[in-house]
């Protein structure tokens, strides 16, 4: 035990420090889960190799999925995948292949990340497995070489930022509305360096789902992790794969660096307008925006809960796309289009007219799907909207609940989804 | 000593790396000398021909945030920029700059102007930016601990070339 009260993320990096970990300590730890992806594995193979690695430190805990470019869609890519297989069956490592998921959707929903553990991706985010009472975070290529090589990673332990969510949604006011919300308090680089942990009367209903939406939109105010109590929400995912882990709670008395208190009663449908997700506005307060394409999908908004928002507005209007507009779906992984398969979901969506693409990372930052053509405004349930995100310059992303997605895939433009009769 | 000269190159905040260098140019290769041509395209689509080696980014808050992906880190070394101050870092960035041994300088950058020549000189005891054209400097301290271990051994290969693994400062011999 320590001497002093801790946060959920000194905790767990004491644990895997073998330590006691304070905020701003520099510590070395056993890393449990290695995430690596398309994108990033590429690269840190070539670091493993010039660090002289031989063999991985422990290929039971290392995962790579092939998200990013699913489905490979040019010789390069390709490559990718063969190189990314090569390794992985030299050392024994397990592919989640094209088409399985993205990364840390996939470690979620498979049980891979559990409570207690310290999780690393090479993918920016790896914080959304702090929904599961996780501390996870993002690396880059390097970092994820050296885990791999080594089980073991450096870290600064983060300050933590207390985000009290106070009270209950109103009727079609979404988890990406909250997670806006959160990213416009904070700033974009609110939360640098900072672990965040979620409390109040409204975390605490917060379904699995819609606490990894805030965990994966932290990473856009620049935290590093993005931490949720172990409660009976979490205990009843857990209960699908038979192993609790090891849950880590706050202590009394714990040092937060601050604490933000979001009345979530108050919000309301909300979108991010271009280039930036902390430029957030009421859709009541936006401007009359035309939509060209509307995408459904990402690790932010591409599960079957999400789906369903989405279906429920686009049933509710009539179940008519406006004429010019793109429906694109993406589901974030096999697990959530088997289950939009199993309940109708997805045919209905197909029979509206949507394009439905396979799994993975999709259109969301232009390596793979539908990219968006000149000009034109892409309403996205994604997390970011940088110009040029989704692969072409000229496009305009906004950013929103799959029902705003789906309010505006109805109309043509922005739309409250509430207004949807 | 090591010093840098160069002529800043001004950005502003919020830098994020996929506007260093676009997700889907990254999607036809990861060669830095090919990668090097569409530098900050999104910002400048005419920054990158203009680049001269030694060159050094100048930034506001925030450079590098969004995507952990390394290329950010390394086309900017590909490019000969050897340096990015700014006034702060995303965290991601921040690491990758430094296992690539791309310095990476946490300071004031308000009144640093597009084409001022920088002088960037570092040693032991820390790092020192001088804006030649104002005469204006600031010292910032040594980077400490493993991350500062790590850039003196000009990155994460080199270094877990020689120690093998992560060696806590405080247990290092040296
Ligand atoms: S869906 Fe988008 S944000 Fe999520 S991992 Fe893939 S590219 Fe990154």
């Amino acid at each position: 035990m320590t001497a002093f009260p801790q946060t959920i993320s000194e905790k767990i990096l004491s644990a895997k420090s073998g330590g006691s970990a304070r905020a701003g300590d520099v510590v070395v730890c056993d890393v449990d889960l290695v995430l690596g992806t398309d994108a990033s594995a590429p690269m840190a193979i070539g670091y493993f190799e010039r660090m002289g690695g031989t063999r991985v430190h422990d290929a039971s805990r290392i995962v790579f999925a092939l998200d990013h470019y699913s489905p490979s869609s040019s010789p390069s890519t390709k490559g990718f995948h063969e190189q990314v297989r090569a390794f992985a069956g030299a050392h024994g490592v397990r592919v989640y292949e094209v088409g399985e998921g993205i990364s840390h959707q996939i470690a979620v929903e498979r049980g891979l990340a559990r409570p207690g553990m310290l999780v690393v991706g090479a993918d920016s985010h790896t914080v959304t497995c702090g929904a599961v009472n996780a501390f996870a975070t993002g690396v880059g290529s390097s970092d994820l070489a050296a885990a791999m090589l080594t089980g073991q990673l450096w870290f600064r332990v983060p300050d933590t930022i207390r985000v009290v969510l106070d009270g209950d949604r109103a009727p079609g006011v979404a988890a990406k509305d909250v997670a806006l919300a959160i990213v416009a308090a904070l700033g974009s680089d609110g939360a640098e360096y900072h672990a965040l942990e979620f409390a109040g009367s409204g975390a605490r209903s917060f379904s699995l789902d819609d606490r990894l939406v805030l965990s994966n939109l932290a990473v856009e105010a620049g935290a590093k992790a993005a931490v949720w109590d172990a409660d009976n929400v979490l205990e009843v995912h857990l209960a699908r794969f038979g192993k609790r882990g090891e849950p880590v709670f706050a202590d009394r008395g714990a040092r937060y660096a601050r604490e933000v208190v979001l009345d979530v009663a108050s919000l309301q449908p909300t979108v991010a307008l271009p280039h930036s997700p902390e430029n957030v506005l009421p859709i009541a307060q936006a401007p009359d925006t035309p939509i060209h394409m509307v995408f459904l999908g990402t690790c932010t908004g591409g599960r079957a809960a999400d789906y369903h928002e989405a279906l429920e507005v686009l049933e509710r209007g009539g179940g008519r796309l406006a004429a010019g507009v793109q429906l694109v779906v993406t589901p974030a992984s096999s697990e959530v289009e088997r289950q939009l398969v199993a309940d109708g979901t997805l045919v209905k969506l197909a029979r509206m007219g949507a394009t439905i693409t396979v799994p993975g990372c999709g259109a969301c930052c232009g390596t793979s799907g539908v990219i968006p053509g000149d000009g034109m405004n892409v309403l996205s349930t994604a997390n970011r909207n940088f110009k040029a995100r989704m692969g072409n310059a000229t496009a305009s992303i906004y950013l929103a609940s799959p029902a705003a997605c789906a309010a505006a895939a109805l109309t043509g433009r922005i739309t409250d989804p509430r207004s949807i009769p | 000593m090591t010093t840098h000269r160069g002529r800043a190159r001004r950005f502003g905040d919020d830098i994020n790396t996929d506007y260093i260098i676009a997700s889907s140019r990254k999607k036809e290769t990861l060669d830095e000398s090919i990668l090097k041509r569409y530098l900050l395209e999104a910002v400048d689509p005419a920054f990158a021909a203009s680049v001269r080696p030694g060159d050094i980014i100048v930034a506001g808050r925030n450079f590098g945030c969004g995507s952990a992906m390394e290329v950010a880190a390394t086309v900017l070394l590909a490019a000969g920029i050897p340096v990015v101050i700014a006034e702060s870092f995303a965290r991601s960035f921040y690491r990758n700059a430094i296992n690539n041994g791309l310095l990476a300088i946490e300071c004031e950058t308000a009144d640093i102007l597009e084409g001022d020549p920088l002088a960037v000189a570092i040693d032991s005891s820390g790092t020192a930016i001088i804006n030649e054209r104002t005469g204006r400097w600031e010292m910032r301290p040594a980077l400490g601990g493993i991350a500062g271990d790590i850039l003196a051994a000009g990155g994460l290969v080199a270094y877990l070339r020689r120690e093998g693994r992560f060696v806590p400062s405080a247990a290092r011999s040296h």
